[in-house]
């Protein structure tokens, strides 16, 4: 009797360590091996993860709060889910950033480009970044503001992610990706940065597309404003405005444009690629055409004309006789 | 020589003859948005369809619901009455007459009259056309002009996208309406004379034969 209570008491004792320790444990072995400079990180992160930072004023000998400049506060969520999330801040800036305060000169600093780490590295071959380059120098971007005009206009080095490639949910890749054009196209101080032209209004000046939200939340901005390219996933030759794609049926077509452009990636994947085979897509008017019925839609008519046709025939025999 | 009828009243023959126009611009900007590639240079350019086939479809809509209410408060409803005793075999019938007995020269099985106006093949498909398929065409083409209002899911599976679902429902019965279309008016031809029915569309007076 006795032997068979301890053994309860063990297997309980058992039980409660596997579940409140054990997924702690896990959950710590994750956070700890993840980020690999988290801890080297967090003394940037510390004042610029925040709207607002303390130092100690040497002058003053006093604590201080400041506000941080709003433009270098880094959300730290976002870093650690971004694709630079296993770099150590001073991989792309300076290492004398490390002492506080940042010596004024620090502000001049040159920036690191995309093509500083992913030129020429077998590890990024399949984004094909030199092809990526130079389709961004020969876009509208490019040409217009020139060096002004960099990658980090629109992919943030502290927050960007690649989402094309994640086709489970296509909608927040189309999301993700408008907001990349919008984060400028709507809103003036930032396009304004490099450029004295007025934001043009984006809702007026697509007011010709019919169904306009619906455009707006299932195809993104680059789908017709960028030339497609067969080397890369997402085009990055930007268009001047008069060369949009303004045709209905470039998309509302069996040859859909879609195909190489939002859905390239799921056309990579699987091979081939038809709207009427993937239940899980938006339908796409002109596009979703489904072999079978069509054909048997067509057997139908033809046996509905031929059954005319002949009592058009026995009619007219019968007239005549 | 029998006397002639006078069986469409003008709120039928208005409402007759818009329903025809109106079926006719939407089959060709159905067919236009369906297909739509170039390579289809007899159909209508997609954004003129698509406005198109919107606009007929919503006056469709409206146009159907005058002959609902129409058919409710006069005496016109009183044709699409069925007495469902024997009424399969008096369709059969007729269409026995169709396929041989009108060439054997048989009188028609259901001469019209001002008490029938409809034989009971003309009956059953006018019944199935207007009370049925009318009915899920305007109401599965209202739900695609607004498909944000939609559903994402269609019995509870993820898989089966409620737009193309509702969109294949759309085609279908647009599909089945067209064909009807085509042996109605064929149909139409076998008055008194090839013609005689359409004049009776318009002027109202049926041609007994």
């Amino acid at each position: 009797m006795k032997k068979k209570k301890t053994y309860i008491i063990f297997i309980r004792s058992l039980l409660f360590f596997l579940l409140f320790f054990c997924p702690k444990l896990n959950a710590q072995e994750q956070t700890t091996n993840t980020f690999e400079y988290a801890e080297e990180n967090q003394q940037c992160l510390k004042c610029h993860g925040h709207k607002y930072y303390n130092y100690f004023n040497t002058w003053i000998e006093k604590m201080v709060r400041e506000r941080m400049n709003p433009y270098f506060v880094i959300d730290s969520a976002e870093f650690y889910q971004s694709n630079h999330r296993n770099f150590s801040c001073v991989d792309c800036h300076s290492s004398d950033y490390r002492k506080f305060p940042h010596s004024g000169e620090l502000r001049m600093e040159p920036r690191a480009g995309c093509m500083d780490c992913h030129g020429g590295d077998e590890t990024y071959a399949k984004f094909n970044f030199e092809q990526i380059d130079e389709e961004f120098r020969n876009s509208v971007h490019f040409s217009k503001y020139s060096d002004e005009f960099t990658c980090w206009m629109c992919h943030n080095p502290h927050s960007y992610k690649t989402s094309a490639r994640n086709n489970e949910n296509l909608q927040k890749t189309i999301e993700y990706d408008n907001n990349i054009c919008l984060s400028c196209h709507a809103d003036i101080s930032e396009y304004q940065l490099l450029t004295t032209l007025e934001n043009p209004n984006i809702l007026e000046t697509h007011d010709w597309l019919p169904n306009q939200v619906l455009h707006f939340k299932n195809v993104r901005c680059i789908e017709c404003h960028t030339q497609i390219s067969n080397n890369v996933l997402v085009a990055h030759n930007v268009q001047p405005k008069e060369k949009a794609v303004k045709l209905c049926t470039e998309c509302h077509s069996q040859n859909s444009i879609l195909k190489e452009t939002l859905y390239k990636y799921q056309k990579e994947i699987s091979g081939k690629f038809e709207f009427s085979q993937r239940e899980d897509f938006p339908h796409l008017i002109g596009g979703n055409r489904i072999y079978l019925l069509n054909l048997v839609s067509i057997i139908i008519f033809l046996i509905t004309l031929g059954g005319v046709g002949i009592h058009i025939i026995l009619r007219l025999i019968n007239k005549s006789t | 020589m029998s006397e002639k009828l006078y069986l469409y009243p003008q709120w039928v023959r208005v409402w007759h003859g818009l329903n025809a126009i109106l079926c006719l611009v939407l089959l060709l900007t159905g067919l236009s948005l369906q297909y739509s590639d170039e390579s289809y240079i007899f159909l209508l350019r997609f954004d003129i369809a698509v406005n198109l086939h919107s606009i007929c479809g919503v006056l469709l809509s409206i146009n159907y619901f005058f002959f609902i209410i129409g058919n409710w408060i006069r005496p016109n409803g009183r044709y699409y009455r069925v007495q469902f005793k024997g009424f399969l075999s008096t369709v059969v019938k007729q269409m026995k007459y169709y396929a041989f007995g009108m060439f054997k020269g048989e009188p028609a099985p259901f001469p019209i009259t001002k008490e029938s106006k409809f034989n009971p093949l003309q009956k059953l498909s006018y019944i199935i056309i207007m009370y049925l398929m009318f009915p899920i065409v305007t109401l599965t083409g209202w739900i695609l002009m607004y498909p944000d209002f939609m559903r994402t899911e269609v019995f509870g599976s993820e898989n089966i996208h409620a737009i193309q679902f509702v969109d294949l429902i759309h085609l279908i019965v647009g599909y089945i309406i067209s064909l009807f279309m085509i042996i109605h008016i064929y149909f139409c031809t076998l008055g008194k004379t090839a013609l005689s029915n359409f004049k009776s569309m318009i002027n109202g007076w049926h041609e007994p034969h």
